[in-house]
């Protein structure tokens, strides 16, 4: 049996970081925890440019995300910041989190507290009292079935369907067998490949499912566009790789979630369960939205495949690129976390890669740094479902 | 030189794995046998090439499945990409 070391949370949940998350309800929150975030050690925020102005599910989307962050289990404890008046009330924040955990939180409203500065004071030392409890803790040894992976893959190329995501796939495969969950996600690339998924599906219930939460993706952009989701996707970048259309990149897409049985289909930031196996979330395309869902629903990392390149990180969960082309391999291999490219030229075969792949992903999940955290990305995005109020 | 991969018996078009020139030999090797073409034009880097002559209307076919639509008649050897594809949105109920 293989074995990671992370964080024990009260809530039951294994975390493989510690951080103390400060928590934007808002827009109008998110400078002030960018503020607070920079004077603490181990502290983490991010841009939270939504969370006002949302009715329906469109705010549903943004409370679930934000909670979710806060209940993953990379996070010891959450400091909230709110403006106070935003259709994100502070205690409509808490108790989304508190539905899905019992880990420590402080709040602030920033109107009430007096201002920017008053607020700062108190959201360090709430920070820094929080740090210093979590940095007591120790690692300790967990078995594989712990693990929620997120898999995502962006800026795709003709390699992202021959090596890397053939490869996520067969990690993902491995990790089923061992009691794991594994999250297949990106609904826009599911079109021209439903027929394959719904055959995998585990009963009338899920396989429904998937075509529900396809078409519903489908009609969401006609109705509210006029447009053809295919106008958008397969991106500029994708067709310059040779990616000719939506269902070509769909059938690469997939390779993903290897070839275990779709146990559960998952709306968008949801939580998530442990030991369920292969499981489909409602993401959109959009990578930085989709890595976002899935981090809400408790993934503790995320293995991302790219053929263009990308710096994509996240605040919360680190995030493995891994690439399937040559080329860019070299050109950016500051931001790659894995050479993918040797399945391509037939010099390695897909399951003795996924060996060595999660041989590293074990690493990252003990601690090594992936080259996003490194670097400091902490982009984040959150699905919409309509424009502001 | 191995410089391009079939990767279904199924598929109508293979990708290169090499930068392809006009005249270009490409070869690939799919279950343990040889097969060579010859490129009728530059080929990028990881995109397609006809290895059937694929007339207007029917289906392009790579990883088994259908792609796409050839928007004219594609002949073997030239390259398949957005400007002889055309989307076809199926129903693919099972």
């Amino acid at each position: 049996m293989r074995t990671f070391w992370g964080y024990k949370r009260d809530d039951g949940r294994v975390g493989i970081r510690n951080h103390i998350l400060i928590l934007p309800a808002s827009v109008c929150a998110s400078d002030t925890t960018r503020i607070i975030a920079n004077q603490v050690e181990g502290a983490i925020t991010f841009n939270n440019q939504l969370g006002c102005s949302q009715v329906g599910d469109d705010f549903v989307y943004t409370l679930d995300t934000i909670s979710g962050f806060a209940a993953n289990p990379n996070v010891y404890g959450v400091v909230i910041v709110a403006l106070g008046c935003e259709n994100a009330q502070m205690h409509l924040v808490k108790e989304a989190i508190m539905k899905r955990t019992n880990k420590p939180i402080k709040n602030l409203i920033i109107q009430e507290e007096g201002g920017t500065l008053k607020t700062v004071e108190k959201g360090v030392r709430f920070a820094k009292e929080m740090s210093a409890v979590a940095s007591m803790l120790r690692r300790e040894e967990f078995p594989l079935s712990e693990i929620i992976l997120g898999t995502e893959c962006g800026g795709s190329d003709p390699t992202s369907g021959l090596a890397s995501n053939p490869l996520v796939g067969a990690l993902s495969d491995i990790l089923v067998k061992e009691g794991a969950t594994s999250v297949l996600s990106e609904t826009t690339e599911f079109i021209g490949a439903e027929h394959i998924l719904a055959k995998r599906a585990k009963n009338k219930e899920v396989h429904d499912r998937i075509y529900e939460i396809i078409y519903r993706y489908e009609e969401h952009i006609r109705v509210n566009t006029g447009e053809d989701v295919r106008d958008g996707n397969p991106s500029p970048g994708n067709k310059d790789g040779g990616l000719t259309t939506l269902e070509e990149k769909s059938l690469g897409c997939i390779y993903k979630g290897g070839n275990s049985p779709v146990n559960n289909v998952y709306d968008y930031s949801k939580q998530l369960k442990t030991n369920e196996g292969l499981v489909i979330m409602d993401t959109p395309g959009n990578d930085a939205s989709s890595v976002s869902g899935m981090v809400a629903g408790g993934c503790q990392v995320v293995v991302f495949t790219t053929g263009r390149g990308t710096p994509t990180g996240h605040p919360v969960a680190p995030v493995i690129k891994i690439t399937g082309n040559r080329e860019t391999y070299k050109m950016m291999e500051d931001n790659l976390d894995f050479d993918a490219s040797p399945i391509v030229y037939g010099k390695e075969s897909v399951n003795q890669m996924a060996e060595n792949l999660l041989d590293d992903l074990i690493d990252y999940c003990n601690g090594k740094l992936t080259k996003a955290e490194s670097l400091g990305y902490i982009e984040t995005a959150i699905q919409r479902a309509a424009n502001f109020v | 030189m191995i410089n391009a991969l079939h990767v279904n018996e199924k598929d109508n078009v293979i990708v290169v794995i090499e930068d392809i020139k006009k005249g270009d030999a490409v070869e690939y090797d799919f279950e343990g046998k040889m097969y060579k073409f010859v490129s009728l034009e530059d080929i990028k880097l990881y995109h397609k090439m006809a290895i059937e002559d694929i007339k207007k209307g029917e289906h392009i076919v790579k990883y088994g499945e259908h792609i796409g639509v050839a928007g004219r008649d594609i002949k073997i050897g030239e390259h398949v990409h957005t400007h002889n594809v055309d989307d076809s949105r199926e129903k693919l109920e099972v």
